[in-house]
């Protein structure tokens, strides 16, 4: 990968795709108390907005995802990451729903985070951006419903990270949500995974590269750190059995082992070129900041200590969803999350889809996956129309 | 309850108005409407949309199936993959008024662990289960030597799902056991013919149902039942 590439500070301003400056341009007070502002959210739409408003689906992003769920991406080149999911005819229908998916806070793609610019030093804010939480990115999401006059949600949806956003969404606005799908989620993430995180940030820290995230101030970017976390956290999203199919012990472009330390086997060189092409498209201050405010998630503890406590009361219709095979967000995590909602008399359906592919299914073509979301949210949208 | 019609002991059941199967339609004319419940192997979810969208209860479902998930989902239903032997377990007590297990005792691991599971979760049970004591099962493994092979039994032992077979005089030596009250009870014969079975006089059914649906209610409790306001 060239050198000569802008780094995703630089191209912040020329993304494509609409953004609005968030709650009125006021600073927003953070889960930490710091103050951040004024916010820009950079977001994508699908499908029309109707006359009721009640048509919209709220699509909430991975780690390392972005705003580009659907079409080409305008720094990769490559379809959405969701193109799956969401489209005419498909389980998130376009002819019939308004989807809306944002750029989360502290995301590097044209909302405001660690790579935009900071008002007040006109550089990018580096490691001088407070440090923000996932009901940080909740908040900010609303705040972009409200600036685009959207009050209710009918339906907020995401994988992984994404997901852990879709609960804390319920928790936080009940009466907003109608309906809530978190796939391969948590709502807490779990002390390995939060290890495997540090394992990353220490990667991108150790970069001297990095400049202790002021990297941009010497015309620097941190890519090898980078690219080593991107590859860590790629073995996370796939499993044995995935990673065996796709590899097994193949060589790469050779016969016979070179007794050196080139990329011999193709899952090396598979790892190193995700690790080379996510440099490209992300900033590694953002991930820094995305994957602690992953860590710090805590549902659990947000409620003392009563997970059912976060949904009681609500009359957000839920469907949770996990794979068999994904050991990151297990279905363990998924099942804890359904019996809290149990116990809180929520109203909650719970699948375990069947897969070998490990984190990384939800992203993935799951037939079984599509039907089930794809029979939920019709339901809901047909539940919604006969109730008006 | 106009799903009965007939005199006293012995009805024929009408068509039910959603087609639902006459066994789920005897299950769901003992259900109060307005009522929690938390049907066990909801199958596909045609008893529980019946008790939800018609009897307005505000109900659940556990099925172990994706399939059947997926199509209890579709249908706007709250419905838990799982299985009643492992994940009863999950919910708190008392959490319903009813929970429901139709034609899915015979097929758990734990027979009598599940009857108190689910007697857990809720102060009444309604239980449906096919009579392997029917004439034409006895008379069929008698003269064939082989297991029973007959109307509402077709299914190969190597393929059927039940792996605890049992009579009606079998489960209600079990409800003896577990000490549970029973409230209603009904044999279902040809597919719509209903008979109240009493005390003293299951031998009838256990002869004449091909299945039976109990009301099961917790041990050492009075008969009369209690509803928490809605």
């Amino acid at each position: 990968m060239s050198k000569a590439m802008p780094a995703v500070h630089e191209l912040q301003e020329s993304l494509a795709g609409p953004r609005a400056v968030i709650n009125g341009g006021a600073p927003m007070r953070l889960e930490s108390g710091a103050m951040l502002g004024p916010v820009t959210v950079a977001y994508q739409t699908w499908g029309e907005l109707n006359a009721e408003r009640s048509n919209v689906v709220l699509v909430c992003h991975a780690l390392t995802g972005d705003q580009y769920a659907v079409g080409t991406h305008p720094i990769t080149g490559k379809p959405g990451w969701w193109e799956s999911m969401i489209g005419p005819g498909k389980s998130i229908d376009t002819d019939r729903f308004f989807v809306i998916c944002p750029n989360c806070l502290g995301g590097c793609m044209g909302t405001t985070g660690p790579a935009a610019t900071n008002p007040e030093t006109g550089e990018p804010y580096g490691t001088s951006f407070p440090v923000i939480t996932i009901r940080d990115m909740v908040q900010a999401q609303a705040m972009l419903l409200d600036t685009l006059g959207i009050d209710k949600v009918m339906c907020v949806i995401g994988g992984s990270m994404g997901a852990m956003q879709v609960l804390d969404w319920a928790a936080c606005f009940p009466e907003r949500v109608v309906s809530a799908v978190a796939i391969a989620g948590a709502a807490r993430h779990s002390a390995q995974n939060i290890a495997f995180h540090e394992v990353g940030r220490q990667a991108i820290m150790a970069d001297p590269d990095w400049c202790n995230g002021f990297y941009f101030r010497e015309g620097k970017r941190p890519e090898s750190g980078l690219s080593v976390a991107r590859m860590a956290a790629h073995i996370t999203y796939l499993s044995e059995p995935a990673l065996w199919r796709k590899f097994g012990r193949a060589l790469q472009d050779r016969y016979t082992k070179s007794y050196g330390f080139d990329a011999d086997f193709q899952v090396e060189s598979y790892l190193r070129y995700q690790g080379a092409s996510f440099v490209q498209r992300f900033d590694a201050n953002a991930y820094l900041y995305i994957t602690r405010a992953m860590d710090y998630f805590d549902l659990e503890a947000d409620y003392q200590g009563e997970l059912a406590n976060a949904f009681r009361g609500a009359r957000t219709r839920f469907l949770l969803l996990s794979f068999t095979s994904d050991w990151l967000f297990p279905t363990s995590e998924s099942k804890e999350v359904v019996r809290a909602m149990n116990r809180a008399a929520a109203n909650v359906s719970f699948v375990e889809v069947e897969s070998d592919k490990g984190h990384d299914a939800f992203l993935l073509d799951e037939p079984d996956m599509f039907a089930t979301v794809g029979g939920f949210v019709d339901s809901v949208a047909r539940e919604q129309e006969a109730g008006r | 309850m106009s799903l009965l019609s007939g005199s006293r002991g012995r009805f024929v059941l009408g068509h039910n108005e959603y087609g639902l199967r006459p066994d789920l339609a005897l299950v769901a004319s003992m259900v109060e409407p307005g009522t929690r419940l938390l049907d066990v192997g909801c199958g596909d979810g045609a008893l529980l949309e019946y008790l939800v969208k018609v009897k307005g209860c505000d109900g659940r479902g556990m099925e172990i199936s994706q399939a059947g998930v997926n199509a209890c989902v579709a249908r706007g239903l709250s419905v838990v993959q799982g299985d009643a032997d492992r994940h009863l377990v999950d919910y708190p007590d008392d959490s319903f008024d009813y929970v429901l297990l139709s034609q899915t005792l015979q097929a758990v691991r734990s027979p009598r662990e599940v009857l108190l599971q689910m007697l857990r979760l809720a102060d009444t049970t309604i239980v449906s289960f096919l009579n392997y004591g029917h004439w034409a099962a006895r008379w069929s493994m008698v003269t064939r030597g082989r297991m029973p092979h007959t109307r509402a039994l077709s299914t190969p032992w190597f393929e059927t799902p039940n792996i605890h077979p049992c009579t009606v005089k079998d489960f209600m030596d079990l409800t003896r056991i577990l000490k549970l009250g029973t409230g209603r009870a009904y044999g279902l014969a040809k597919e719509r013919e209903v008979t109240t079975i009493t005390h003293g006089f299951e031998g009838q059914a256990n002869l004449f149902a091909e299945q039976a649906v109990f009301e099961l209610l917790r041990p050492q409790q009075p008969k009369g039942k209690k509803r928490r306001p809605a």
